[in-house]
């Protein structure tokens, strides 16, 4: 068997993957290992495999992804802190001929933007709605959200979530589930290759869904936030299959076709 | 039997060194390097030629660091 040089493989005709051109050259302002990474550039990728750069707008959240605009190479805007979905329904409602999503992280989407996150979805704007779930608010430094588990800790949790005094953690995805307006609820992860896969094509029938104006399509993933979790970003990898999966559990929730 | 050959390049200024391409490569191919990049993360680096461009480790990389390329030996 021939034997062939580094050179002679790195060539053009060789190439099986790079990163999209639809994510911008600036290196990404995420920690080490952080899941929004991958979640933007699977978003990027399904756009560049829609060809669909120039008729999508992207609402930018506030948290650690609030400089998305800066990495995404589509047009964005960035709404006040929880209010994406309600930015979201006005830009979608302008241009209909338009793609629109948000991405947004669980501080943004649960807690402050709840009344805009259910309302949009009960309306059943045709939008795409991708939630980053971490269960901390990690911009601001590992504070509890309302998707921290029990027992988990976080800075303002320090001896663990007490669900007597702190109140259940919220599944705003299963409740989003219930409400008529959305067609399609899933919740996926990053942390492996398959999932990544997996969530590659949820985002794509997301967006497929809406170029059909079939309805509201809402996308969980279910990430780590290795910094706020005081991990490694193997270990939090980790933590997250043993602890988060169990009560967040991957799959599709409601598919309507 | 055709043999696949692969490679991988590794854009090590814009690595962060969060080892989650490790686990994700089936023929234990990558390795931190003990030397650090210009912001000092010590960057993944490949150990061995055993690669056969799954592009498993691109697609867990959360900064989109790493190209792949293969090809079929005939």
């Amino acid at each position: 068997m021939a034997e062939i040089t580094k050179e002679e493989l790195r060539q053009p005709e060789n190439l099986i993957y790079k990163k999209t051109d639809l994510l911008t050259d600036k290196a990404l302002s995420y920690c080490p290992g952080c899941g929004h990474g991958t979640a933007h550039r699977i978003v990027m990728e399904v756009l560049d495999e829609m060809g669909i750069q120039d008729q999508t707008i992207g609402i930018a959240p506030v948290g650690c992804s609030v400089l998305a605009y800066e990495f995404m190479n589509i047009d964005m805007q960035q709404a006040a802190h929880g209010r994406a979905p309600a930015v979201a329904t006005a830009v979608k409602r302008l241009y209909p001929e338009k793609f629109v999503f948000t991405y947004q992280g669980d501080g943004d989407l649960a807690a402050i933007g709840t009344a805009e996150t259910i309302h949009a979805c009960n309306r059943g704007e045709n939008i795409v709605i991708i939630f980053i779930n971490n269960g901390i608010y990690g911009m601001t430094g590992g504070q509890m959200a309302p998707t921290t588990l029990p027992g988990m800790k976080s800075s303002t949790s320090p001896y663990g979530r007490d669900v007597a005094t702190m109140g259940n953690p919220l599944k705003i995805t299963e409740l989003i589930a219930q409400l008529p307006g959305t067609i399609y609820v899933t919740r996926q992860a990053v942390h492996t290759p398959a999932n990544v896969r997996k969530t590659k094509k949820a985002v794509r029938k997301a967006f497929e869904n809406q170029k059909l104006n079939k309805g509201l399509s809402f996308v969980e993933i279910v990430s780590n936030c290795n910094s706020g979790w005081k991990m490694t970003p193997r270990q939090s990898n980790e933590w997250m299959v043993d602890n988060m999966f169990p009560f967040y559990p991957l799959g599709d929730i409601k598919v309507n076709d | 039997m055709a043999k696949v050959k692969g490679d991988i390049v590794i854009d090590i200024e814009k690595c962060k060194g969060c080892e989650v391409c490790i686990p994700a490569c089936p023929n234990d191919v990558i390795a931190l390097s003990k030397n650090v990049n210009g912001k000092g993360y010590n960057y993944a680096e490949t150990i061995n030629d055993e690669c056969i461009g799954c592009a498993n480790c691109a697609i867990v990389c959360p900064d989109g660091v790493i190209t792949v390329y293969r090809k079929r030996m005939e």
